[in-house]
C-alpha cells in the first residue's frame, strides 16, 4: 500500500463513521441507541439487513470459497426468498404489533420469563461466537497488508470496532450503513472489472466458461441427495430455509435492523429486498473467485495464499523443505499454463480431437498442481486443520490491482467489518441489558443508567468476542465456519418462535424443556453424524416442535392458552 | 432479583406498538397487494435457479 491507498482507506472509513455520528449527535436516548429512531425508508432497511449480513467475512473469504470449490455455495441462500416471505408475512407483524426491542421479549409475553431467557441467552452465545469469527476477517487483511502478527491485530482491529459501537448505538449502524454498502459495491465491482481485463487476450467468454467447468467450478446447483454432501439444491431449499428463518426471524442483530423500518410497509419491502437480490450478490462475489481461479492458471500464484505465514515458517528454519515445494509448484506450473496455451489453440483451430487430448492434459497438469499446493498447506500444518482459502482474494488484491484500488478494497473490508460487527455488537449489548439486566436485575432505573449499562455490555461482548478470535484455531474457512456454528444453535431458537407463533396450546414449561433437550441432541448429533450442516436447521427445528408436543402431552392442557396472534 | 412473569409485567417494559393500519396497500405499480409481491420474489428465485442450472449443465 501507498499513501493514495492510504488516503483512500482512512478517507472512505473516517469520513462515514464521522459523518454518521455527526448526523446522528444529540439522538441518543435509550430508546434510539438500541433500535434506531424508527424512521428508516425501506431502501434504507433493506440496505443495513445486506450489510449486516454481509460481514468482511462475505467479501474476504467468499471469493476464496468460489476459488477452491466453484460456485456450489450460492446454493446456501437458496433458503433466503423463502424464509424472508415467511418472516415479512408471519413475524414481522407480530414484533411490530407488540412494539418489541428484541426478539426475545415476545417469547416472554407468549410463554413465560425462563423462556424468554433462554432464547436471549441461546442468542448471546452462538452471536457471541459468531461475532469472534467476524473480528478475524479484517485481522487477517492488516496482518497481511501490514505483516502485523494476526493476535495483535485482532486485538487492535476488535477496540477500533468497538469504540465505533459504543459511540453510535444503532442509529449510527443504520444511517452508516447504506454509505458502507454503497463502498463494498463499488470495491468489489471494481475488482471484477479489472480481473476481467487481466484475463488472457487470447482467452474468449466461451474459453473461459469452458476452462472453469471443465475445472468444476460452475456447478452451481448440485441435485444429489446425499445427505453428505455439504451444498445441494435440497439442503439448500429445505435446511437453509430453517438456518435463515432462524437468522432473520430470531436472530436480534438482524430484527432490530428492520425494526427500525418507518412502517410495516417500509420494513417488508426491505426483506423483500434482500429476498430478490441476496442469490444475484452472492453469485456475483463467488464468480469473483472463478475470475480468479481463471486468472491464476495463466498467473503464477504464490504456493501458499498466507505469505505472512510462510515466510514465518521459512524464517524458522524450514527453508529446504519449503524451497523444494516452491520449486516443484513452479515446475508444475509452468507445465500447466503450457498444456492450457495448447488447449487454446486446438480450440481456436476447431480441432475437436486435439482439443479433447488437450483438455485430458490440463486437467492432469492441475492435478499435479493441486497435489504441491496440498504438500505446501501440510508443511504449515501438519495436522491438516489450516487452510489458506481466506487469504486467496487479499493477495490478489495487493498484487495485481492497482494503488489507489488497493486502499478502496481495503476500505471495502474495513466497511463491511464495522457495518456488520456494530450492528452485532449492538445487539448483544441490547439483549444483554433489555432481557437480562433491565428485565432481571434492575427493574426500576432510569434511561440514562441504561444506555450506560448497555454502552457497557457493548464493550464486554466486544471482549468476549476477541477473546474467542485469539482462541480459535477454525478447521473451515471462515464464511462456512459463521454457518456452521449458526446450525447448531439457530434451530432450537426457530423452534421456540415456530412453537409461539403456530401451537398456542403449547405453554412456557414444555417448550423451555423441549428446546434445552433438543439443544443436547443437535450437538451430540452434530459431533455423531456426517450429514451436511445445514440439515440440523431443520432437525432442530422439527424436534423442538415435537418434543415440545411430547411434554405438553405429558404436563396435561396448558391452562394458559394463548390466542392465535393475528397477522396482517 | 427475582424476575417477575413477563406476561403480568409486559406492558411495563413494551407498549404496543402503532396499528400500522395503512400499510395493506404496497405502493407498488403492478404489484398491489402482500401476495402478489411475494410471488413476484418467489419467481425472481425459480428464474434464478433455472439460469443456475442451466449454466452448471452448459459447462458442466
Amino acid at each position: 500500500m501507498n499513501a493514495l491507498d492510504y488516503a483512500v482507506l482512512l478517507g472512505t472509513i473516517l469520513g462515514i463513521a464521522l459523518y454518521g455520528m455527526w448526523l446522528t449527535r444529540g439522538r441518543h436516548n435509550l430508546d434510539s441507541y438500541l433500535r434506531g429512531s424508527g424512521d428508516s425508508r425501506w431502501f434504507v432497511v433493506g440496505l443495513s439487513v445486506m450489510a449486516t449480513q454481509a460481514s468482511a467475512v462475505t467479501f474476504l473469504s467468499t471469493p476464496g470459497q468460489g476459488f477452491a470449490s466453484g460456485l456450489g455455495f450460492v446454493q446456501i441462500y437458496f433458503g433466503m426468498p423463502i424464509a424472508l416471505i415467511i418472516i415479512a408475512a408471519v413475524f414481522l407483524p407480530i414484533y411490530r404489533r407488540l412494539n418489541v426491542i428484541t426478539a426475545y421479549e415476545y417469547l416472554g409475553q407468549r410463554f413465560d420469563t425462563k423462556t424468554r431467557l433462554l432464547g436471549a441467552a441461546i442468542f448471546l452465545l452462538q452471536r457471541g461466537l459468531g461475532a469472534g469469527i467476524t473480528i478475524y476477517a479484517p485481522a487477517i487483511v492488516l496482518s497481511t497488508v501490514f505483516g502485523w502478527r494476526l493476535d495483535a491485530t485482532i486485538i487492535c482491529s476488535g477496540l477500533v470496532v468497538i469504540a465505533y459501537t459504543v459511540a453510535g448505538g444503532s442509529d449510527a449502524v443504520n444511517v452508516t450503513q447504506k454509505y458502507q454498502i454503497g463502498v463494498i459495491f463499488a470495491g468489489m465491482i471494481a475488482a471484477c472489472v479489472i480481473l476481467l481485463n487481466k484475463l488472457p487476450a487470447g482467452l474468449h467468454l466461451t474459453d473461459a466458461l469452458s476452462l472453469a467447468g471443465g475445472m468444476h467450478k460452475l456447478e452451481a446447483v448440485n441435485f444429489s441427495t446425499d445427505p453428505r454432501e455439504r451444498y445441494t439444491l435440497w439442503s439448500g431449499v429445505l435446511g437453509a430455509t430453517f438456518l435463515m428463518l432462524a437468522y432473520f426471524g430470531t436472530d436480534q442483530s438482524q430484527v432490530q435492523r428492520y425494526l427500525s423500518g418507518a412502517s410495516l410497509r417500509e420494513s417488508r419491502l426491505g426483506l423483500m429486498f434482500n429476498a430478490v437480490f441476496k442469490i444475484p450478490m452472492q453469485f456475483f462475489i463467488l464468480s469473483l473467485g472463478v475470475l480468479m481461479f481463471l486468472f491464476y492458471q495463466f498467473e503464477r500464484p504464490p504456493v501458499y495464499f498466507n505469505t505472512v505465514e510462510w515466510k514465518h515458517q521459512v524464517e524458522q528454519g524450514q527453508t529446504g523443505r519449503l524451497q523444494a515445494i516452491e520449486t516443484d509448484f513452479a515446475t508444475a506450473h509452468t507445465q500447466e499454463r503450457q498444456e492450457l496455451e495448447t488447449w487454446l489453440n486446438a480450440r481456436h483451430a476447431g480441432d475437436t480431437a486435439a482439443e479433447t487430448a488437450a483438455r485430458v492434459a490440463v486437467s492432469n497438469a492441475h492435478d499435479r498442481v493441486d497435489a504441491v499446493r496440498a504438500r505446501a498447506e501440510l508443511a504449515m500444518d501438519p495436522k491438516g486443520k489450516k487452510h489458506d482459502t481466506d487469504y486467496v482474494f487479499i493477495t490478489f488484491i495487493l498484487d495485481h490491482l492497482p494503488h489507489g484500488v488497493i486502499g478502496l478494497l481495503v476500505a471495502t473490508f474495513f466497511a463491511a467489518a464495522l457495518s456488520a460487527k456494530a450492528a452485532e455488537l449492538n445487539a448483544l449489548g441490547s439483549t444483554t441489558t433489555v432481557d437480562f439486566y433491565r428485565h432481571v436485575f434492575k427493574r426500576e432505573a432510569g434511561d440514562a443508567h441504561y444506555l450506560a449499562a448497555s454502552k457497557w455490555f457493548t464493550v464486554f461482548w466486544g471482549m468476549v468476542s476477541i477473546s474467542f478470535a485469539l482462541s480459535a484455531t477454525l478447521a473451515e474457512n471462515l464464511i462456512q465456519a459463521v454457518n456452521i456454528i449458526g446450525s447448531i444453535f439457530y434451530p432450537v431458537m426457530l423452534g421456540l418462535f415456530v412453537v409461539g407463533f403456530f401451537l398456542r396450546r403449547i405453554g412456557g414449561t414444555a417448550v423451555f424443556w423441549g428446546a434445552l433437550a433438543t439443544q443436547v441432541l443437535v450437538i451430540a448429533l452434530y459431533f455423531s453424524l456426517n450429514i451436511s450442516y445445514l440439515w440440523y436447521n431443520l432437525l432442530g427445528c422439527a424436534a423442538c416442535v415435537l418434543l415440545s408436543l411430547l411434554i405438553q402431552a405429558v404436563l396435561g392442557p396448558n391452562p394458559g392458552s394463548a390466542p392465535a396472534p393475528s397477522r396482517s | 432479583m427475582k424476575p417477575l412473569d413477563d406476561k403480568t409485567t409486559g406492558s411495563s417494559e413494551t407498549t404496543p406498538g402503532p396499528a400500522d393500519s395503512n400499510n395493506c396497500e404496497t405502493g407498488l405499480p403492478g404489484l398491489r397487494t402482500w401476495r402478489a409481491v411475494y410471488a413476484f420474489v418467489l419467481a425472481v428465485f425459480a428464474l434464478w435457479v433455472v439460469l443456475l442450472v442451466t449454466l452448471s449443465r452448459l459447462f458442466s
